[in-house]
């Protein structure tokens, strides 16, 4: 076991699955979309991009790739919730509340295609 | 360069991740602790003011406790990001030092540097491959004549002194073993401005490997290889090499020259040697009994040149290593006895060979102490000890790399002067006296320079737009004029005319030149300098061809309809 390897996956994941949790419910309500949930997406999206750093073969740049799409839109949302937290004293209203998240689930998309290359990768592995 | 920053990432991504997991954490515990507002009561601060706070304070700007002043819970979880993210940046910073210092790192940028700049050439270049002695004066000189190269050189001390050389363009240089193909494709190799590879490195198994890459990767590009072995020599020949340089063998040859074909000698040093020598008397190489001290490469090949012509050669060498059969004595040759033994009373002359310029130097003295009126002929091994040759005053000095330089340069300068060294080799003394008499008589007491032209669209265009316009033919007599005073003779001499495969020596006055022709010329610089601007000038041309001085552009040219025919 590759404790480098451990590492990679987890945080890979563990990016999938947060976005996940992040958009999982009714999409203009806020009381189903809590903040840190995507505070700790954007951690975790952030060291997975760092972790992706420097592999020049052609799949590690698809890798690197998907993870700077889904951080770019994660960041979008976040900047779109900062706006409106701006504007209207604290409150979100349904319809920011419906762009931010469909901005994470455009994150969450490209979180998939990570995970996916990620499991290609590791069944074209002969060892 | 994408290749460094690669390697950049990857060092760095420990350190990156450390410093975020430092700015998230204290981020989210700044956002969880209360603070106090002005009118007292509890407030929260929110993930955007404890991410602007944290981000001032890691990297030491400090703006201050905003937006209210903090409690002293707060202060105490500042205190403890303060030193956190003093740790992640004298982490992140560390590892950013020890990358630039890093030894892999800094070849990886000089190799990315190297390859833009091949990667921007635009121009013909050359590849240089081993920049010593010989190297060296090739690429001064091509370089005063305009040229461009790159260089290779498994020495990174001689490549860092390329950069004091004072030359007018840059060359781009990288330490690198050339027998790696990789290493001159990245010297730029298949790229179609290379025009040729010259191998002058010391060890001559590199120069066959250099040989043998150009032979596999590019058939038909020029390579010019330096060889001193005979093995090595037929190798290259084999492989297909452009020209080999065995500069013992050369100096045999011309040797042997020298002895029975004076004149032809003389006109080989001209064409090979530097532009501006004083034209050399005849050099009486007497023939005859002949001494040779040193039997090593050098040795070998001079005294297989001198038996070639027919005459005969004692040898003196400490251990006569390969030349059993050959009569010989055993010795150094600084001592007057040996020499006596070697029978330098009735010699004609003596080759001072050894590989050490100092041993070189007391047999030469010692030789010329018996008999002051002996023909000597001293090698000198380096170039620094020129002083103590030139006080010596020998009839001949051999300077391997001055050889190698020379051989390289006549080749490079134009395809044109190789043949005709070919053809001046096959010819007979009487041949070689006469052009040699014709150049003095037209050229003065200096040896010329030599250049070719081809008469194409590329590379004259105003001549050749002048000739299609003209009806009658333009004819070798007509170019030699000067472009200031057409009925002054500029002084240059064709030698040697290229009209598809044939080859035509000395060619006539009246010669009628044709498009694709290829001249080659010996003359001043400034008749070369007036030769170019009238294959550049339409206009030029037509005044040296017809003395109609004209002016205009290409329309008033057409308006006016061809041109008249010479006015004389």
């Amino acid at each position: 076991m590759n404790l480098e390897k451990v590492v990679f996956g987890f945080f890979i994941l563990l990016a999938a699955t947060l976005n996940f949790g992040f958009v999982y419910g009714d999409i203009g309500n806020p009381e189903h979309h809590h903040f840190w949930e995507l505070f700790a997406a954007i951690v975790v999206n952030l060291i997975a991009t760092v972790l992706k750093f420097g592999d020049r073969t052609h799949v590690g740049a698809v890798h690197l790739a998907s993870s700077l799409v889904a951080l770019l839109q994660l960041i979008a949302a976040a900047l779109v919730w900062f706006f409106a937290a701006q504007s209207i004293a604290g409150q979100v209203s349904a319809y920011t509340m419906a762009s931010i998240v469909s901005l994470s689930a455009g994150a969450l998309l490209a979180n998939i295609v990570s995970v996916i290359i990620m499991v290609v990768e590791t069944t074209m592995q002969r060892r | 360069m994408s290749g460094v920053f690669f390697i950049a990432l990857r060092r760095l991504r420990t350190p990156l991740v450390v410093m975020i997991c430092i700015v998230m954490l204290a981020t989210v515990g700044l956002t969880l602790i209360p603070g106090i507002d002005g009118e007292g009561r509890a407030v929260f601060m929110t993930p955007f003011q404890a991410f602007y706070f944290v981000s001032y304070t890691a990297t030491t700007i400090g703006f201050g406790e905003i937006p209210f002043a903090f409690t002293d819970r707060q202060r105490l979880w500042v205190t403890v990001i303060i030193y956190l993210s003093v740790i992640g940046w004298a982490f992140l910073i560390g590892s950013l030092l020890a990358l630039v210092q890093d030894k892999g790192f800094r070849r990886a940028i000089v190799a990315a540097r190297f390859q833009r700049a091949v990667r921007a050439l635009r121009e013909p270049f050359y590849i240089v491959c081993g920049i010593g002695e010989t190297g060296l004066m090739i690429v001064r000189s091509l370089d005063r004549r305009g040229g461009r190269f790159v260089i290779l050189d498994q020495d990174e001390q001689r490549i860092e002194e390329m950069e004091l050389e004072e030359l007018v363009a840059d060359p781009p240089a990288l330490a690198a073993d050339a027998r790696s193909p990789e290493t001159l494709i990245a010297a730029g190799l298949l790229k179609p401005e290379c025009r040729g590879v010259l191998a002058l490195c010391n060890d001559d198994q590199v120069n066959l490997a250099v040989a043998l890459t150009v032979r596999l990767l590019r058939p038909g590009l020029r390579a010019i290889c330096r060889s001193h072995s005979p093995d090595v020599t037929a190798a290259m020949e084999t492989v297909g090499t452009y020209e080999v340089i065995n500069p013992f063998r050369e100096f045999g040859e011309r040797l042997v020259l020298a002895m029975k074909a004076p004149d032809t000698y003389r006109l080989m040093s001209w064409l090979t040697g530097p532009p501006g020598a004083d034209l050399s008397p005849r050099i009486p190489a007497p023939p005859g009994h002949w001494v040779v001290c040193g039997y090593g490469r050098f040795g070998a090949e001079v005294t297989a040149a001198i038996k070639a012509g027919g005459f005969d050669v004692a040898i003196v060498d400490p251990d006569m290593e390969g030349a059993e059969g050959l009569p010989g004595v055993r010795g150094l040759g600084t001592d007057n006895e040996v020499l006596r033994r070697a029978d330098i009373a009735t010699a004609a002359g003596i080759v001072a060979g050894t590989d050490v310029d100092t041993a070189n130097l007391t047999i030469a003295i010692a030789a010329r102490q018996i008999r002051p009126d002996l023909f000597v002929i001293a090698r000198q091994n380096l170039i620094s000890n020129r002083s103590l040759f030139e006080a010596f005053g020998a009839d001949m000095t051999m300077v391997q790399s001055q050889i190698i330089a020379d051989e390289c340069l006549a080749v490079l300068r134009t395809p044109l002067l190789a043949d005709f060294l070919r053809i001046a080799r096959g010819q007979d003394d009487a041949w070689a006296g006469h052009i040699v008499e014709r150049l003095r008589r037209h050229l003065g007491e200096q040896s010329p320079e030599f250049w070719g032209i081809t008469v194409s669209r590329e590379q004259a265009p105003g001549l050749v737009d002048f000739m299609t316009r003209f009806g009658a033919p333009v004819r070798l007599s007509d170019i030699r004029r000067e472009i200031v005073d057409r009925t002054c003779d500029s002084g240059k001499v064709a030698l040697l005319v290229r009209r598809g495969a044939e080859l035509i020596v000395l060619p006539e006055d009246d010669f009628e030149l044709q498009l694709g022709d290829s001249v080659l010329f010996a003359g001043s610089f400034e008749a070369e300098r007036d030769l170019f601007y009238l294959m550049q000038n339409a206009n030029v041309a037509e005044y040296v061809v017809t003395g109609h001085d004209v002016l205009g552009g290409a329309v008033w040219r057409w308006l006016r309809g061809p041109p008249a025919a010479a006015a004389n």
